[in-house]
């Protein structure tokens, strides 16, 4: 096995990093691959909560980089998936506790493990972000389609150009396809004009992310929830894949499919 | 950008479409590393060190930052005026 490491940041923070580290993760595992989610955010540890692996943690990134335990021992097992393992942040610890050579040097030993590496990264562009994607092969930025968001992934889009990692690829979160219809939301293809980067996933805003995360169990478990969708089509596409993109209109009310019966839209 | 037609009804540009004009130049000076105030400086600085070897017409002088992708690419478009005309 070559893992191939693919992690996720976005420079500001509350954009959906960490609830699509966790959703691919799991969509991944769910496709069949052995994948390894790895929260680089130390001090403030989540992706366990979001995975719902919270209860599970004996030993974390820091205990594994610094030889108190072995790798495999910081890895823990999800509940769903036999495939799908946590290395979760150090919650008592800051991000100088490790460097980028140190996660670089670790995603290396897992890489004959799994197929995949997913890093979580934490916001900003400091040392947490460098420890992040210094072991990269591919990095994923999430983006909102508003202004401060879009702002801060062309940051980041050009700190990974500087560093020969690009081009970064894109994931558009939490679009509301009635406000780009009234003109009150950037839509997809406005944020691909503005940051000039391969677009491989788009997700629907979605009420169904909070309530099945409220559970610990990420959205893509929930095959009629459209977030889930989007997200699997996201892992789909990273495994190389051509997925179409999901037609974000199709509402599915009765009104709407009236109004597109009289105007003979599709 | 507001269509020709939107500008000529007078209707108001939509918010996605005002977000969208602000961040095409906020990534501009961004990526660049360039102030709107030193942006202008540059510009009248060229103008000036031109003015300096040819008569130029300052009125049609236009130098903007164009954006292709990811690239920036400062594009001068300068009139030159026929100084046998104007002497």
């Amino acid at each position: 096995m070559k893992g191939k490491v693919v992690t996720v940041t976005s420079g500001k923070g509350g954009v959906g990093k960490t609830t699509t580290t966790a959703n691919l993760g799991m969509a991944l595992a769910s496709l069949g691959h052995k994948v390894v989610c790895i929260d680089s955010d130390i001090g403030l540890r989540n992706l366990d909560v979001v995975m719902g692996l919270e209860n599970r943690i004996v030993y974390d990134l820091v205990d594994a980089v610094e030889g108190r335990c072995r790798l495999t021992q910081a890895m823990i097992r999800d509940k769903r998936f036999q495939t799908l393992f946590l290395i979760p942040a150090a919650q008592t610890r800051d991000k100088t506790a490790i460097a980028p050579s140190d996660m670089v040097k670790l995603c290396d030993s897992l890489r004959s493990e799994v197929d995949w590496i997913i890093v979580d990264s934490p916001a900003g562009i400091e040392r947490g972000f460098r420890n992040a994607i210094a072991p990269a092969d591919e990095i994923l930025v999430v983006t909102n389609p508003e202004v401060a968001s879009v702002r801060d992934a062309d940051r980041i889009i050009g700190i990974v150009e500087a560093e020969e990692k690009g081009p970064a690829k894109l994931v558009i979160n939490r679009i509301n396809p009635s406000m780009v219809k009234h003109g009150d939301m950037l839509s997809a293809e406005d944020v691909v004009e503005l940051l000039a980067v391969p677009l491989i996933g788009i997700v629907p805003e979605d009420e169904a992310v909070l309530i099945s995360t409220n559970h610990g169990q990420p959205v893509v478990l929930n095959e009629k929830s459209r977030a889930g969708r989007a997200f699997l089509n996201l892992a789909r596409r990273l495994q190389g894949e051509e997925v179409p993109w999901m037609d974000l209109d199709a509402r599915g009310g009765f009104f709407n499919r009236l109004g597109k019966f009289i105007t003979g839209g599709n | 950008m507001a269509s020709f037609f939107e500008k000529l009804l007078g209707k108001k540009t939509s918010s996605a479409n005002q977000a969208k004009e602000r961040l095409h130049l906020v990534l501009i000076h961004d990526r660049t590393d360039l102030s709107p105030e030193d942006l202008q400086s540059m510009k009248d600085r060229l103008i000036q060190v031109i003015s300096d070897y040819v008569k130029i017409d300052t009125n049609e002088t236009e130098i903007q930052i164009k954006t292709d992708g990811r690239e920036q690419t400062l594009i001068a478009n300068i009139p030159l005026r026929n100084p046998r005309l104007n002497s």
